[in-house]
């Protein structure tokens, strides 16, 4: 596959690994963040630790758009595909992410809730053209990326005149999370999370550019490498990192020059800018009440905001008591260290939403990783 | 006196008609839908018999019996329809045994309004599915239930077969050292599927591998009567069928990436739709499990046979108490090749 198996070459990866090994200064550590959820995946599906040496630790952050999301908001859209007549739509991992009283969209679903799986929001306006009878909600989460094609889906609604679509909008923003992880007192007290540079996400930076990063940049000295999804852009960011924290430099870099600038995607941003606002603040899952961290309808678009036409309140529930996910997410714990990490919490029994998107910590370390925690002899010949 | 001729009937519209309750109701309709489109279309000494059973002699042997249900949507795609699938499926599981199957059963559940030209589709690929395998369908079952209580049709099969003399394949044999081997590439049924479903049509001339293996498994055992087990990767894809294996043997195993045959279009498909291919399903693939020695010989008889051409060796199976599936990524490093956690979804972002 063009444009793809280039970035999979596992003896450029060798190469980088070697790098990685020789610049890597015995005597000192690399903790670096991988915030999204896209490099988590990577690094456990491909099994990059194996080629880091031992003083280089990976982190897993808060990037992974179901993971964030409060028991209160999946609780509010059940209430939603409850009502009689009403089809809500939601992009596919939100359907498992574990709610109050043991449910979960998928589980509404099997209770007779109409809730479909959609690949984009068009298909949602589309399902609201082909139902006119019938109210739609499309239930948008996510972060930068996914924001545009819902401001998008908003925006023909208005054209077409679709009165029976609207959407509950979920949608977080990256730059406040690295904030607020920064700015946390586990980080700021010294010794308790070590936290020596980020690998910066990959597609919501083709939207939001290299821009937004500089702050933490500067501010917080902590250097940031903004890398694609490929196993081949996470090892060279890593080695960027190395490099930056080496020279005691703390700077932007751009590993991933082929999609993103450093000013984002103007039209995408304009998009945006058109049909949401900042909300004052808003809960995620594992980090809390974080300030200025989401975005709402604007006023001019109320007509399409499913909290405004279904009078939608809002409740904070608490995760269970057992579930470490909140830790994990801050990258004060690893998924091992929760104690129902594969005893009650599985990827077919979630109790925690690190355990149901693929690009979940736990998820990730379950599916691809698990296998290390147990000595297994291997000894092949083929 | 009347023109009426006595055993007149007005033969079934197969053009414009649909299956409504009478057609399951035990009345004429159902006998006429029965004689003119499924006994004419399968035709064959057991249905000519009429009876609501089959009587045929039992070879020598050890005997063996699979069913598969066959729900598939949609129920025509490249490559396919449910059909032909319901004949490939249950040949299939019989012949994973190493048997050679000897005759099919086929029940049909019907949903009111469904247009009987679709059906009669879907009886024909079944019939020349079954033609062109050798193996008949001898009895068989229609149901009529109401509009909404089903999705057109659904088929389930049971066929019987008989397992040559000195044939032992089975799902608990593998033993650490033995080989793993794959017929094909992978993930060309589940890929065919998804590119019709309605949200998420996407052009390719990828097709359905449905195919029947029972040829390509007899010139296995002949090569190689002595190979361990054999399965057919069908629902949650090569992933899983490793996973029951090395559960049922209790053992691990270790592939690699790299000699997994994924034809391109399969794997650019799953890439933009964040599926894994080793979890897609097939209809035409078996994995087969060998003693270390056999395996070359077992490889050639395979690639001699047409639908073997693309066979691989993968991997082998190894001593692990924890019966992990691992894998060697093409990029250096090692991870799990876990069960499939409920249905295949794609990633967000």
């Amino acid at each position: 596959m063009k444009y793809i198996d280039e970035f999979r070459d596992g003896d450029l990866a060798r190469g980088l690994a070697a790098a990685i090994a020789r610049e890597a200064r015995a005597g000192r550590s690399y903790n670096l963040m991988e915030f999204c959820g896209g490099h988590t995946h990577a690094i456990s599906r491909y099994g990059l630790k194996d080629l880091l040496p031992p003083n280089v630790n990976m982190i897993h952050g808060p990037g992974c758009p179901v993971c964030v999301l409060p028991i209160g908001r999946i609780d509010n859209a059940i209430e939603l595909a409850a009502r009689p007549g009403l089809v809500l739509c939601t992009y596919a991992d939100t359907m498992r992410v574990p709610a109050s009283k043991g449910l979960s969209l998928l589980k509404a679903k099997a209770r007779g809730a109409d809730v479909r799986m959609v690949y984009s929001s068009a298909d949602a306006i589309r399902i609201a053209q082909e139902n006119p009878d019938r109210d739609v909600v499309f239930f948008a989460i996510g972060f930068e990326t996914t924001t545009p094609p819902t401001a998008v889906a908003i925006l023909q609604a208005r054209s077409l005149g679709l009165a029976n679509f609207s959407v509950f909008c979920n949608h977080v923003l990256t730059p406040s999370a690295i904030a607020n992880i920064l700015e946390s007192k586990e980080v700021r007290e010294i010794g308790t999370v070590p936290l020596d540079g980020f690998i910066g996400p990959a597609h919501v930076s083709t939207v939001i550019g290299s821009q937004p990063y500089e702050y933490f940049a500067e501010e917080y000295r902590r250097p940031v490498v903004i890398a694609g999804f490929e196993p081949l852009d996470v090892m060279q960011a890593i080695l960027m990192l190395v490099r930056q924290l080496n020279d005691g430099r703390a700077e932007v870099e751009n590993e991933f020059t082929r999609a993103v600038v450093r000013d984002g995607n103007a039209k995408a941003k304009a998009l945006v800018a058109e049909v949401f606002e900042l909300r004052r603040s808003f809960e995620w899952r594992g980090l809390g009440e974080v300030p200025y961290s989401a975005l709402r309808i604007k006023e001019a678009y109320r007509a399409f905001d499913a909290e405004v036409r279904y009078g939608i309140a809002y409740r904070s529930v608490p995760d269970n008591k057992a579930c470490e996910c909140g830790a994990i997410l801050r990258g004060v714990k690893k998924p091992a260290d929760c104690k129902v990490f594969g005893t009650v919490c599985t990827p077919e029994n979630p109790i925690g939403s690190c355990m149901v998107s693929s690009e979940g910590a736990c998820a990730a370390h379950y599916t691809y990783g698990r296998f290390k925690d147990v000595p297994v002899v291997v000894e092949t010949h083929t | 006196m009347s023109n009426v001729r006595e055993d007149y009937v007005r033969p079934v519209d197969f053009r414009h008609g649909r299956v409504d309750m009478t057609h399951g109701g035990g009345g004429r309709a159902m006998a006429q839908l029965v004689e003119e489109l499924f006994l004419r279309t399968f035709d064959n000494e057991w249905l000519r018999q009429a009876n609501d059973q089959a009587a045929f002699a039992v070879p020598a042997g050890r005997m063996v019996m699979a069913t598969d249900s066959h729900v598939v949507s949609p129920l025509f795609f490249p490559g396919g329809d449910i059909g032909c699938l319901s004949v490939h499926g249950t040949i299939n599981d019989v012949a994973m045994s190493g048997a050679r199957p000897l005759y099919l059963a086929a029940g049909f559940v019907l949903e009111e309004g469904f247009p009987l030209a679709e059906l009669k589709r879907i009886v024909e690929s079944m019939a020349a599915a079954s033609r062109e395998a050798g193996v008949p369908v001898v009895t068989g079952d229609t149901k009529v239930v109401e509009r909404g209580k089903g999705d057109g049709v659904f088929i389930t099969t049971t066929g019987v077969g008989v397992v040559p003399e000195g044939v032992a394949i089975s799902g608990d044999r593998a033993c650490p050292g033995d080989r793993i081997l794959v017929s094909g590439t992978i993930g060309d049924h589940g890929v065919a599927i998804m590119s019709l479903r309605e949200n998420l049509t996407f052009e390719t001339t990828i097709r359905s591998d449905t195919a029947a293996l029972h040829g390509l498994v007899a010139a296995m055992v002949a090569a190689v009567p002595g190979i361990h087990c054999l399965r057919d990767p069908t629902r949650g894809g090569l992933a899983t069928t490793l996973n029951e294996l090395a559960r049922q043997s209790g053992c691990g195993m270790v592939i690699a990436e790299a000699k997994i045959p994924v034809d391109p279009q399969v794997a650019a498909a799953c890439e933009f739709l964040g599926l894994d291919p080793l979890y897609v399903a097939n209809e035409g693939k078996l994995v087969a499990i060998c003693a270390a020695e056999a395996a070359a010989g077992l490889l050639a008889a395979m690639r001699a046979h047409p639908l073997g051409r693309g066979a691989a060796i993968i991997g082998e199976v190894i001593a692990d108490p924890h019966h992990f599936v691992q894998m060697e990524t093409s990029f250096g490093g090692r991870r799990v090749v876990d069960w499939l956690t409920g249905e295949q979804l794609p990633r967000i972002c």
